[in-house]
């Protein structure tokens, strides 16, 4: 028996290719019940690929994985149950309204939530009646989002939900999933926006390549590694210093300005940030 | 059972909501079958000395069945295939079966009540003189709803586009609709046309339309038509199981 049988979700050593094409090369990742993990990483870094083995649409070619104790390659329907889906893209019937795709795929489920509710939730009310095809893509991504709620999954994947969203829709989707996480539902979640792995996520993973760079969470990937960088002109020039003790070296620069009574021109220090920090590794930089 | 009528109930919606999909499969065989009827429903069919309008009766029922069990069951699936529904339908709970059975019973309903349309139309419009063995209708219905319903699930997975389906479906059963005498009696065709007519289900599901719902036959006494139908329904069912995917290929 492994000791962390209260995980969710168990990745180990996956690996999947097309053709001759590896498009994850064994990664591991666990996520714990009530988690919200979030998988970053540019369009083609296997993302989907990962989250399309978890949720049972692909086979793997090796290693292992468990979603909430089942392996999702032979869990049958009672594990649907338990697993919400929002696919990264929005897939609907034209000519039924909000409410009735609701009411449909509520009644797939054993335990729904109320449709009404979930409509309110995915701020769709005033849409209620409204068909698909009167929808915009925002407000159908919204649905997709509400479709993916209303069995009251206790495990949800989210397929990058907030693509083409503007920044309003943006944040009120944040909500949702906010409240989502304070009901204790574990979260997996895919993007390629920093902004939402870090302002949704307990923990990230960042994907280039089919491997993941860095693992942890979004606080703890921008303070180990990249170092810290001051700034300033002297003679006219710039001068740039890197350094992984910034306090020792900035003392020691303004001492010496000091001493000499010069002014350090243009004097900046700056941590960067965590967008730097995943470019640097998404584009395999260090 | 309840799941499954919950999803009935949810195809029927979709079915009739979708007015081209409602016009093409259902109305339009109503259409073409006043309007042929019209044109050359008096006439008298060559060797067979029965009226035209009989035949066409016959001729508009396998129209009916290829339109709506075929190509519009096909090309449905096809479009929800491509744009993703059937993948996203395919991650809830409900068992993959029944939302195929859900919507293979929804167009047999559908062509149910477009049956009974163009025999009350024949009947009541045309004066056609029926001698129908109601309960070989209802079976010779079924069986080719079905077995029509197989072939155009089995032909899915030929189709790698939404885009490409209605002009793939159209360009299969337009033609065999033809050749199977739906509009003419095959009679009247070239011998090599004739030979192809006689392997196409089509032929045989008419043929038996016109024995049940004309001549007073059963199903029993023309099982032969039956059978070739029942046995392309059921070379589409194991095509069928073969070949039906959930998910757009990758591209």
């Amino acid at each position: 028996m492994r000791e962390a049988a209260a995980a969710a979700i168990a990745v180990e050593g996956l690996h999947k290719s097309y053709g001759s094409y590896e498009a994850v090369r064994g990664i591991d990742f666990e996520i714990a019940a009530g988690e919200v993990f979030g998988l970053l990483g540019p369009n083609g870094a296997g993302k989907t690929t990962t989250v399309e083995i978890l949720e049972g649409y692909r086979r793997r070619d090796a290693g292992s994985v468990s979603v909430l104790g089942e392996d999702p390659e032979r869990a049958g329907r009672d594990w649907r149950q338990r697993i919400g889906v929002v696919l990264q893209s929005s897939a609907m019937y034209q000519n039924l309204s909000v409410a009735e795709h609701l009411d449909l795929f509520a009644g797939y489920y054993e335990r729904p939530r109320d449709p009404d509710e979930v409509i309110e939730l995915v701020g769709l009310a005033e849409k209620r009646d409204a068909r698909v095809r009167t929808l915009s893509g925002g407000q159908r991504r919204r649905l997709d989002l509400g479709l993916g709620l209303v069995g009251d999954p206790e495990v949800l994947f989210l397929d990058e939900p907030t693509t083409g969203f503007d920044p309003a829709a943006r944040r009120a989707a944040w909500e949702v999933i906010r409240s989502l996480r304070t009901l204790g539902k574990t979260i997996l979640l895919t993007t390629h926006y920093l902004d939402e792995a870090e302002q949704l996520s307990d923990r990230v993973a960042v994907l280039r390549e089919g491997t993941i760079v860095a693992i942890g969470r979004p606080a703890e990937l921008s303070g180990e590694s990249p170092p810290t960088e001051i700034r300033y002109r002297r003679d006219g020039e710039e001068v740039v210093v890197s350094t992984h003790e910034p306090t020792r070296v900035l003392h020691e620069l303004t001492a010496q300005a000091l001493a000499e009574g010069c002014e350090l021109e243009g004097l900046s220090v700056r941590r960067p940030t965590l967008e730097e920090i995943y470019l640097a590794l998404t584009e395999g930089r260090e | 059972m309840s799941l499954f009528v919950h999803q009935l109930r949810a195809e029927q919606r979709l079915y009739w909501r979708s007015r081209e999909l409602a016009f093409f499969t259902f109305l339009f065989p109503l259409l073409l079958f006043v309007l042929l009827d019209s044109v050359y429903g008096d006439n008298v069919i060559k060797g067979e000395h029965v009226k035209a309008s009989s035949y066409l009766l016959a001729g508009m029922l396998g129209y009916g069945v290829a339109s709506t069990a075929f190509a519009g069951l096909g090309i449905v699936l096809v479009l929800r295939r491509e744009s993703g529904i059937l993948k996203r339908v395919w991650a809830t709970p409900l068992p993959p079966p029944t939302y195929l059975l859900g919507v293979i019973v929804s167009t047999v309903i559908v062509y149910a009540i477009e049956a009974a349309a163009l025999i009350v139309l024949a009947r009541a419009a045309f004066g056609i003189e029926l001698h129908t063995r109601w309960l070989s209708l209802v079976l010779g219905l079924l069986l080719g709803s079905l077995s029509f319903a197989a072939l155009g699930i089995a032909l899915t997975g030929w189709i790698r586009s939404g885009e490409g389906s209605s002009a793939v479906v159209n360009a299969i059963y337009l033609p065999v609709t033809f050749l199977s005498g739906a509009f003419v009696s095959p009679h009247e065709y070239p011998r090599f046309l004739e030979v192809i007519a006689e392997v196409l289900p089509l032929t045989y599901f008419i043929r038996l339309m016109r024995d049940v719902v004309l001549r007073n036959e059963t199903i029993w006494s023309s099982w032969e038509s039956a059978v070739v139908v029942a046995a392309w329904g059921l070379a589409g069912l194991l095509l069928s199981i073969r070949g039906f995917r959930w998910t757009a290929r990758e591209g």
